[in-house]
């Protein structure tokens, strides 16, 4: 475990993979408020990576400066190619899949247009397939496939969010704080899926999360963010153990 | 009986006008997500091209409406580009403003190219009646509008529900933010907008001048705006096929309430329609047809 604030060099303690996602020193802003304060980090490919925080560290930040929803400096590296001032779109087709804050699902879609804008930069012929194992994986969304995306409960909207996510067959997926909102137990639900949506396919996932406990559970790795810089990181168990975060953010 | 035919036919064919620009309208909201004010002026705009290419150029009537089409698709195609496009598409102020420009702009050069002195449009469906009933009429006009009308609905309905780019407009004017997100490119899918919405609104311009009892002058667009206006919010400001059922009860209102209500006098035909509107909208806000906002979070 390293307790750093500076830069870490690239592949740093990163698992058998290669690097798949490099953050190098973001800074980002939002007009004159700086939110991030150069913030480094690594994501392999095939791995889950954590970002722990509190309200307001940075969270939602870091992963929209991945996709250019904030004006950022530094280096962002996908497969080593920088994607800093990429336009959004080019950065989902790029294979970045992003479930934003609050679910970002169309909600006056239905839920089957909703899965397919999930494969719009898709070109092959496999997309009615994956749908319907989506709706194997999400009953409850194949029993409402034709009913719009705004009728469906919060966690029912969180599951569409990961399956349209997920319908891009992404090299990386970003969910952004996917627990906000939602009951314990369909948290405890949509981990489980994660998890298990990490074992089937081995995406690799970047995951900023309040809920440390569960995050950490699904995480090989993960860092902590307080007020826009990285504090702590190392691998899932060691930040289980460290005092500090079992104070701050597991509460015993 | 014969004066009901009478008026049911004056409705029929005062509402199937109203309802080929309400669903110009309406193709504009849903692909822009913009209450555009440039619309009319450009299918004014596209009704003179058709005008100049069918009467001065001797084009066949049907080939000019198909060239002013594409022009005006093109033309506006390039507005997005040059005069949208620069600005954030989710902050609706500037953009409204800047459409209140083109209006002003549109207009007035097309005073200056054309005059202000109205014209005889040729027609596009024959003259005369295709069924007569004693003093009740139902001309081809009637027929041939909304029989386009019928048409044009049923090809852009499957062009917005089954195909790529009519998914990609959706989802822009649904979730901007999430639309960029599975990589919908905002900026092209709103040009296609933009330049589908142009091309239906000059075939609608020129069904409208197209009546023989009509004539073709530049400010001629800001009267239909506000009949259409009204017959697209009636339907739902969302609804194609909304827009139809609007338009044709709004003609319908304005020609057999009034003809019927003997103390309504004919000058308040449309303002009647209107009250119509109004108390139709009390029940139900989202219009006949529109979508309801049903959200749970």
């Amino acid at each position: 475990m390293s307790t750093t604030s500076e830069a870490l060099p690239s592949g740093a303690g990163v698992g058998p993979g290669a690097p798949l996602l490099e953050l190098l020193d973001v800074s980002a802003a939002y007009g004159p408020v700086q939110v991030l304060h150069g913030i480094s980090l690594v994501v392999a490919e095939g791995e889950v990576v954590v970002v722990l925080g509190a309200n307001g560290a940075g969270k939602t930040t870091t992963i929209r400066s991945i996709c250019g929803m904030v004006a950022t400096q530094g280096s962002v590296l996908l497969g080593g190619k920088d994607i800093v001032g990429k336009r959004t779109a080019d950065v989902a087709r790029l294979g970045v899949a992003h479930v934003p804050q609050g679910r970002g699902t169309f909600s006056d879609l239905s839920v089957e247009d909703n899965l397919q804008l999930g494969a719009f930069t898709r070109k092959d012929g496999d997309v009615r397939d994956d749908i319907d194992r989506w709706y194997e994986v999400f009953p409850v969304l194949g029993e409402r496939r034709a009913q719009s995306a705004g009728t469906l409960s919060g966690g029912e909207q969180q599951m569409l969010a990961v399956a349209r996510a997920l319908m891009g067959r992404p090299r990386l997926l970003l969910l952004d704080e996917p627990s906000l909102g939602l009951a314990p137990l369909i948290v405890q639900d949509l981990f489980r899926r994660l998890e298990g949506i990490k074992a089937d396919l081995g995406t690799t996932m970047l995951v900023v999360e309040q809920n440390a406990n569960l995050a950490l559970g699904i995480a090989d790795r993960a860092y902590v963010l307080e007020a826009g810089t990285i504090v702590l990181s190392g691998t899932a168990a060691e930040l289980r153990e460290d005092d500090a975060v079992r104070r701050a953010y597991l509460g015993y | 009986m014969e004066l009901f035919l009478a008026r049911l036919f004056d409705g029929l064919s005062a509402g199937a006008t109203y309802a080929v620009i309400a669903v110009a309208l309406v193709l504009i909201y849903k692909a822009t997500t913009l209450i555009n004010f440039a619309q009319g002026e450009l299918a004014m705009l596209g009704s003179f091209v058709a005008y100049v290419l069918a009467v001065e150029q001797g084009l066949p009537i049907y080939v000019a409406v198909v060239v002013a089409m594409v022009i005006t698709a093109a033309l506006a195609g390039g507005i997005e580009r040059v005069l949208i496009r620069p600005f954030d598409p989710s902050n609706h102020l500037p953009l409204v403003i800047i459409t209140l420009g083109l209006f002003l702009l549109i207009n007035a050069v097309a005073g200056m190219v054309w005059g202000f002195d109205p014209r005889r449009f040729p027609g596009v469906f024959p003259d005369g009646n295709a069924w007569t009933f004693g003093i009740a009429r139902l001309r081809w006009y009637t027929v041939g509008t909304l029989a386009t009308v019928v048409v044009l609905l049923v090809v852009l309905t499957i062009l917005l529900n089954r195909t790529k780019i009519g998914l990609a407009f959706r989802a822009v004017s649904s979730n901007l933010e999430s639309a960029g997100l599975v990589g919908v490119r905002a900026g092209p899918t709103l040009q296609f907008g933009w330049a589908l919405a142009a091309s239906v609104g000059t075939l609608a311009g020129v069904l409208f001048v197209s009546d023989p009892f009509r004539q073709l002058e530049p400010t001629y667009a800001q009267r239909v705006l506000i009949f259409a206006s009204a017959a697209a919010v009636l339907g739902g400001l969302d609804s194609l096929w909304g827009a139809l059922a609007g338009g044709l009860a709004l003609g319908l209102v304005e020609s057999i309430v009034v003809g019927y209500v003997e103390f309504i006098p004919s000058q308040m035909g449309l303002a009647t329609a209107v009250f119509v509107i109004i108390a139709v909208l009390l029940v139900r806000p989202a219009g006949l047809f529109g979508t309801k906002v049903i959200e749970r979070v």
